[in-house]
């Protein structure tokens, strides 16, 4: 078999388990492959050794007959999780050097699986950013151009470094997170499927907090199916994550029949945004109608707060932020920067956080503070939390209605230009999230699926929303979109 | 049944310059949790381990750690109270206190201010046989304990240790019911009893494991009952808080010194400032702990990484059922039970060992005689050498034993202090003692017959002045009980005295 690495999950299973291939050669073939491609950027610790152990043990395992989900099977990690005696800094300078004793109850999951860990993966510092643009290790470059035009693009964020290793078949697959889109936008700017589950589903144990309350893990892949195995694997209960959620994990995979005749889509009129690009509006208006002649009903719903959403959880997540990343104090771990003479702790504070924290980290920060200070606290939280409460009950009362799933675009716009947005106004920046954050406050599983490409040859990405624990329909209805788009195309080599 | 009927304590007046002032005290006390782990994680609670030798992760913040609420904890809050009388809320909720201090490792402590665990309760204080103050109980809340900064240790650095990171700290907040140093100390030690009674906390406040917070100020007389009227606020004074307090007497003594420092300037025409300030016992005096420039602003919010915390009546109910008599009513059941004197009551439910040790000597026996041995002899000789009751040398058996030969007359009154002092030092059955060591009285009247007739014989001027003036007859008893070695049986020479001198 030549190009192992363009593999996806489900073929390289199939074909590992049929002796076609070992884990030892998978992992070989993408391992020289990240080697090849630092110009993308999106591998930023790399761990070979760990790897080819990995895969030589999941190799006898596949020959004894005893292959769990992943076996065999290489993907990236998201800097953003610990992974135990490798370096897990969440892209930040803060956390220099920082090797966690403990492994991420996700990532050990995966591990338990079988699957091979290839390395950490770029993201934005902190998980925060839409470009990964925020990175201590620089950015990300999408493995995709514009036809005709050699200007690097953003590969989205925050797990950009996911996205674009996937797209650029490094790795088979990877981890992401999402805390307002950091694993859809990401993967529908790069033509790759990303699924962020119901908050509760994947553990949050051993993952650098960014707002507890909307982050969640999920997987990074190049189809449906791939990620509907992957998800299955990094779900569990975990008791020692309060918020995680004690529920069986179905067999995702098994229900991907393609079969959505009598599901009811819901079309939400608030998401046809002012000034929306027609080729977005082009995209989602045929993603409607492939669904329709799959078999569902298409009805119009109105999710009446959805307007609210974005400032609401640009209110909540710096909130939180603020907050969790406290803990990056140049006490006990990480960097702690140069003291002058007659520094005191109060100096070391400032000194630690300013040099280590990069300025959209520390712009969420100011701002979480600020909206959690006396005499902002309710005009700005509380509201926010009532708002996130509305936004909530707006999904609740469409899914009563019937409403299976819920279909609007992942993004905006296709990836736009690295540099782009620099000196764009921030919060032009987080409008990137205007479709996904919803998704997030209401913490509701949300999919994004390739579902076709712009007039510059740019992948376009359409998003699913599916009742809460219901992943399994969710990813269902996206296997027929995915069926139906039938989306090919690759980027062309040039790294 | 507990008598309830007491009357209230008179409030503490201090002279100022130009008129009288009252106090009004509340108290915020921080009781750590009796639990062998902490409240988030399992790291051990052990007091005096190596320094940073039980740290969990989530102890250390270490990136993406996650607090896991410990069960035990919050049934030891629920316990407490229970013991207060106090409402349980079935809903509460952890919020965070955000700040920067070395010694807290998250930038945040983990508390409840919205949402507590329990709400309203009472704690009766007594001041003296029939006096006493009620002092309500605003709300309980759980709350992690922060490390330990160490400045000592080198010129140029610091030192955290943060083995008691994360330890969970239960926060019993007063109203401002307390009315005076002398019942602000007795307010603390009546708690510190009601927790030890329900094994909540240990109440040592040497070590920091229950420390106060008290909150200060000055009224003019007859405000305080407009307040208690109205429950508002305006009628009191500005208060100021005195931080972390772990001694009763420095507690009373930073409370004169503030009230009189607050008096000063009411009385200067000043205003008293709304602030935070610490107690300096070498200086004697109460300073601010920080300017308003440093005041924080803790900006608490719901913590995301814990759910709202729910229990369930049944649980509740489960523990109160559990819940052990508590010093109030075993103090009734003694002075009802025993016919214990209010004092000696008082005495022996103090501490929930000792209330054990004298039931269990008490068990079938005198129950004054049982307090009197327990309050007189065995606290006595146990203070002598500064041990509690959990030390002593002597069990609830052995002192039993000697009391009960004392009410079979094999010894007397002052030779079981002798039995006592053997049991003491080098232990023994007492009954085996006595017959050992011939201590046994002497209560053959024979013996005792010829005893007396031999002193007769001998001092017969003696005998007639004796038939003259019978209470000359105590002479005889002594002169046999001296040629007995103090061994006859006292009652049985003196009725054969009284005999012999034909008095019957």
């Amino acid at each position: 078999m030549s190009e192992l690495n363009k593999l996806g999950l489900a073929q390289a299973r199939d074909a590992l388990r049929k002796g076609d291939v070992t884990s030892v050669e998978l992992t070989e073939a993408c391992l020289k492959e990240i080697d090849g491609a630092d110009a993308l950027g999106a591998f930023v610790h790399k761990t070979p050794e760990i790897a080819m152990e990995r895969a030589a043990a999941a190799d006898v395992r596949i020959k004894a007959g005893d292959a769990p989900a992943m076996c065999g099977l290489p993907i990236g990690i998201k800097d953003l999780f610990c992974t135990k005696g490798v370096a897990s800094q969440a892209a930040s300078r803060i956390l220099e050097g920082f090797r966690p004793e403990y492994e991420s109850t996700v990532s050990q999951n995966l591990a338990d699986a079988g699957a091979v860990m290839l390395g950490k993966l770029n993201m934005d510092e902190f998980a925060m950013g839409s470009s990964n643009e925020t990175s201590v290790y620089g950015n990300v470059v999408n493995p995709w151009r514009r036809a005709g035009d050699d200007a690097a693009l953003t590969p989205g964020g925050s797990s950009g470094g996911s996205a674009s290793a996937v797209a650029a078949d490094l790795c088979l697959a990877a981890t992401g997170t999402d805390t307002g889109g950091s694993i859809r936008q990401p993967a529908a700017f790069t033509g790759t499927v990303g699924i962020k589950p119901t908050y509760g589903r994947c553990s949050r144990w051993g993952i650098v907090a960014f707002a507890s309350s909307l982050d969640q893990a999920g997987p990074m892949t190049k189809t449906v199916r791939d990620s509907a195995i992957m998800l299955g694997a990094m779900c569990s209960h975990d008791p020692k994550d309060s918020t995680s959620a004690d529920l069986p994990v179905p067999d995702f995979e098994a229900m991907l029949t393609g079969d959505i005749r009598g599901k009811k889509i819901g079309i939400p009129r608030e998401y046809r945004m002012e000034g929306m690009p027609a080729e977005i509006e082009a995209l989602w208006q045929s993603g409607t109608d492939m669904l329709r002649d799959a078999g569902a009903e298409i009805v119009d719903i109105s999710l009446p707060h959805t307007k609210y959403a974005l400032p609401a959880y640009y209110v909540i997540a710096p909130a939180e932020a603020s907050s969790n990343l406290a803990r990056y104090d140049g006490v006990r771990y990480g960097r702690r920067a140069a003291m002058a003479k007659g520094d005191g702790i109060t100096e070391m504070y400032e000194k630690t956080r300013a040099e280590g924290f990069g300025p959209e980290v520390q712009r969420r920060v100011m701002i979480g503070t600020y909206v959690l200070s006396a005499g902002f606290y309710d005009a700005y939280y509380n509201r926010a939390r009532k708002v996130r409460t509305l936004i909530k009950k707006d999904f609740e009362d469409v899914f009563a209605a019937g409403v299976d799933a819920i279909l609007t675009p992942a993004t905006p716009s296709a990836a736009f230009g690295l540099g782009e947005m620099t000196d764009a106004d921030p919060v032009a920046m987080y409008l990137n999230d205007v479709f996904t954050v919803t998704v997030n406050l209401a913490g509701l599983p949300g999919i994004a699926v390739p579902a076709g490409v712009n007039g510059q040859g740019l992948p376009l990405g359409l998003q699913l929303i599916g009742r809460p624990w219901e992943e399994g329909d969710l990813l269902n209805t996206a296997y027929a979109l995915e069926a139906a788009a039938g989306f090919v195309a690759k980027p062309e080599k040039w790294w | 049944m507990l008598d309830l009927t007491f009357d209230t304590p008179k409030p503490k007046v201090i002279a100022g310059a130009r008129q009288d002032w009252e106090l009004v005290i509340g108290m915020e006390v921080h009781a750590q949790v009796s639990s062998k782990a902490k409240l988030f994680s399992g790291a051990s609670t052990t007091f005096g381990a190596e320094p940073n030798s039980n740290v969990a992760f989530v102890d250390a913040a270490m990136p993406g750690m996650l607090p896991v609420i410990n069960e035990f904890c919050v049934e030891q809050a629920v316990r407490t109270g229970l013991g207060l009388k106090a409402d349980i809320n079935l809903f509460s909720a952890f919020d965070r206190k955000n700040y920067f201090y070395p010694d807290l490792p998250q930038g945040y402590q983990i508390s409840q201010l919205y949402h507590p665990i329990v709400g309203e309760g009472e704690v009766i204080v007594e001041m003296g046989e029939g006096i006493a103050r009620q002092v309500r109980i605003e709300r309980i809340h759980l709350e992690q304990d922060a490390g330990k900064s160490i400045h000592d240790m080198d010129p140029a650095m610091s030192f955290v240790d943060l083995n008691r990171t994360g330890v969970a700290l239960m926060e019993i907040v007063s109203r401002p019911d307390i009315r005076g140093p002398e019942e602000a100390a007795a307010y603390l030690g009546k708690l510190r009893q009601i927790l030890r009674y329900l094994g909540t906390c240990n109440g040592d406040m040497q070590s920091g494991a229950m420390r106060a917070d008290v909150n200060v100020s000055i009224c003019e007389p007859g405000a305080y009952e407009r307040y208690q009227e109205t429950q508002d606020f305006s009628h009191l004074g500005t208060r100021c808080e005195i931080k972390n307090m772990n001694s009763m007497r420095f507690i009373q003594q930073a409370i004169m010194v503030e009230a009189e420092r607050q008096i000063r300037i009411v009385e200067g025409g000043g205003k008293v400032e709304q602030e935070t300030r610490l107690y300096d016992p070498d200086k004697g005096e109460t300073r601010s702990m920080r300017s308003k420039e440093e005041a924080h602003d803790y900006r608490y919010f719901p913590d995301p990484d814990l759910l709202p915390l729910e229990i369930e009546q049944a649980w509740v109910d489960d523990i109160k059922a559990s819940l052990p008599e508590l010093p109030d009513d075993k103090k009734a059941r003694f002075m009802g039970d025993f016919g214990l004197t209010d004092y000696d009551a008082s005495v022996l439910t103090a501490e929930v060992e000792a209330a054990s040790y004298f039931e269990a000597v008490a068990k079938g026996r005198d129950g004054k005689q049982a307090a009197n041995w327990v309050i007189n002899e065995l606290f006595g000789r146990l203070k002598k050498e500064e041990h509690d009751i959990t030390q002593s040398p002597v069990s609830p058996d052995q002192l039993g034993g000697i009391i009960d030969l004392i009410a079979k007359g094999d010894i007397s009154g002052k030779i079981a202090k002798d039995v006592f002092e053997i049991v003491y030092t080098e232990g023994g059955d007492p009954a085996e003692i006595v017959e050992a060591r011939g201590m046994k009285q002497v209560t053959d009247t024979g013996a005792i017959e010829a005893a007396v007739d031999e002193i007769i014989a001998a001092n017969p001027a003696q005998v007639e002045k004796a038939k003259q003036n019978p209470k000359l007859a105590g002479w005889f008893v002594g002169q046999v009980m001296k040629a007995t070695g103090g061994k006859a049986n006292p009652k049985a020479v003196n009725e054969i005295v009284s005999a012999k001198l034909g008095q019957q």
